[in-house]
């Protein structure tokens, strides 16, 4: 069956945000030949919209206001593309933008969403949402009883096969209302360099590294590596003993990340860690424990005492690069 | 000022994977024996909060933990009563059952209007069994209250809040007028630990009980039967235990049998 699906995209820099082109392209596959369209607000916008591939229609408005994310202003935008679209799909990512939106947007459609999917597709014509829960221990499916069935999508769940443009006008949204909430004050996180949201490389140190100085090793593993593609992450426990800052947790409350390659350094692959890297292409263990979790989730792995694996791990990631 | 801590009784998330199971015909999770229920971490939290902003605003303040349950649901009341609330609200009905977190939030909103006279909602950022994250922004919806999610820090002067929150590259500081929900992260920092002569006090404190009746609600549009969002299938999935190891008498084997995996796999 067909979908109308409407993908509330966010922008990054200015141009449509990898995410939202990923939402597109799995759009454009469970629309089956309904028309998919997109939003897009703030700074740019309506020049972005062009890139958005697999869209046929958009909405765009380049009002400023939009650049700062305010629950109230972008869904009194977003529900006059919903009354033109009249959309039974809505996609947004399971951003810090759409964990707002979907709940917000979905109380004010008189419908449900289900948060941080990692699959959506269409069963005999009805749309089904699967998602992680229990910390990773289990994944639940769902159905909707009420439309538009509306779902927060976890980065890098669906694949851009290809390039291609997107629509070349875009119908122009209203102008931000008035907000609620001010914003009062923001402050940059202190990570500099590849966050590791961004990095096709993260090399992760767990509890098992025994101390906040092997974190050090884990950065000559990044650099080993290059610091244009690894970052250096950490499970919540190593963050919980003040190893390493918050802003480079991995796990559920952390970061979700789904690098190429996930090099988990003394990590025993608690569920709650895993929901924030099972995503990974490859997963690659380094532990002394024969039994740990990790290895579930492995490609790879090395029995041993990362104390002696990782120094010989660094020469030879050396030797490779030719440094 | 009236402040209320939205509270969850959940299966432990340390349960480790192997004593974690589900029952595939009703599509819930089995208790692992002798591991105990807990509070969701995130509400302990969310009490915290509630409770730093009722010793800064002095005697006249007060706060209700409310929480949707079965009767053990009471433990999860208890304990934010021992860290210092003033009295518990359970919202206890067989046809509050299976909900989703539309009608948790209807229920929830139900029971702060029948209190009549709250300033504020602190509820934790997710509940750490579902991780749906929604149910503080559902309530604030249902109240037509302001909201704010995922907050590091929560500061209170005259009828606003400023709320601290959690980016994906940084933070950033709201403002906004009471009556409003909050939803609290664990950046914000650890929660109190009871002691026990705040235990014991904690027993002698009011829990009320309220049914689907009596707070005026059709069972009809609440649980299982108000759901807007139906789990049909819950699973344990399938993991990727094709790990391969490798092999070698030297760490140094081992490495270099890695690295050549990965460049064959073109990962560096």
């Amino acid at each position: 069956m067909s979908h109308n699906i409407l993908v509330i995209g966010e922008l990054d820099e200015g141009s449509a945000s990898a995410t939202t082109l990923e939402l597109l392209a799995g759009a454009s596959e469970i629309a089956s030949g309904g028309n998919v369209s997109v939003t897009l607000l703030g700074v740019g916008a309506s020049q972005a919209v062009g890139a958005c591939a697999g869209a046929n229609t958009a909405y765009a408005s380049d009002d400023a206001q939009y650049d700062d994310f305010r629950g109230d202003q972008w869904i009194s935008a977003i529900q006059s593309a919903v009354e033109s679209e009249t959309p039974d799909v809505i996609l947004v990512a399971q951003s810090i933008v759409g964990r707002e939106l979907g709940p917000r947007l979905s109380h004010k459609l008189g419908t449900a969403v289900a948060m941080d999917c990692v699959s959506i597709s269409d069963v005999d014509g009805s749309i089904k949402a699967t998602r992680p829960c229990f910390g990773g221990n289990a994944m639940a499916t769902y159905g909707f009883s009420t439309s538009p069935a509306i779902a927060t999508v976890r980065a890098k769940s669906f694949e851009v096969t290809e390039g291609g443009s997107g629509p070349t006008t875009s119908t122009e949204l209203p102008a931000a209302s008035q907000s609620r909430t001010e914003i009062i004050a923001t402050e940059a996180a202190t990570a500099e360099g590849l966050q590791i949201q961004d990095a096709t490389v993260v090399v992760c140190g767990g509890r098992g590294l025994g101390d906040a100085e092997a974190f050090g090793e884990m950065e000559s593993i990044a650099s080993a590596i290059g610091l244009d593609k690894a970052a250096v992450g950490a499970s919540r426990a190593a963050v919980d003993l003040g190893w390493y800052p918050p802003s480079q947790q991995v796990g559920l409350t952390g970061k979700v990340v789904t690098p190429d390659l996930y090099l988990a350094v003394a990590v025993s692959g608690a569920s709650q860690h895993m929901a924030g890297c099972s995503g990974s292409k490859t997963i690659v263990g380094i532990n002394r424990d024969e039994e740990a979790n990790i290895w579930s989730f492995s490609r790879y792995g090395i029995i041993g005492d990362y104390k002696q694996v990782v120094p010989a791990l660094i020469e030879e990631l050396k030797k490779a690069s030719g440094n | 000022m009236h402040l209320v801590v939205c509270a969850k009784q959940i299966p432990d998330p340390d349960t480790p994977p192997s004593a974690f199971k589900i029952d595939e015909a009703s599509n819930s999770v089995i208790p692992a024996p002798g591991i105990s229920p807990i509070l969701s971490q995130f509400d302990g939290i969310a009490a915290e909060a509630a409770l730093r902003i009722k010793e800064a605003g002095g005697d006249d303040a007060k706060v209700t933990v409310i929480s949707m349950g079965a009767d053990s649901a009471r433990a999860a009341i208890k304990q934010v009563l021992a860290m210092g609330a003033d009295e518990g609200v359970l919202l206890n009905d067989d046809a509050f059952e299976d909900g989703d977190s539309y009608t948790t939030a209807k229920v929830l909103a139900s029971a702060i209007r029948e209190l009549g006279d709250v300033d504020a909602v602190f509820c934790g950022r997710q509940a750490a069994d579902w991780d749906m994250g929604q149910v503080g922004l559902l309530l604030a919806e249902e109240l037509g209250w302001a909201s704010a999610i995922i907050a590091k820090d929560i500061s209170y002067a005259d009828g606003n809040v400023s709320v601290q929150r959690v980016l994906t590259d940084g933070f950033e500081t709201v403002q906004m007028a009471l009556p409003a929900v909050m939803t609290v992260s664990n950046e914000f920092g650890e929660p109190r630990y009871p002691k026990l002569p705040q235990i014991m006090a904690a027993a002698k404190k009011t829990v009320t009980q309220y049914s689907a009746a009596e707070l005026g609600l059709d069972a009809a549009d609440v649980g299982a039967s108000g759901s807007r969002l139906k789990i049909e299938k819950l699973f344990i999935p399938e993991t990727d235990s094709n790990v391969e190891f490798m092999g070698g008498d030297t760490p140094q084997e081992q490495a270099a049998a890695l690295v050549q995996r990965l460049q064959a796999d073109k990962l560096i």
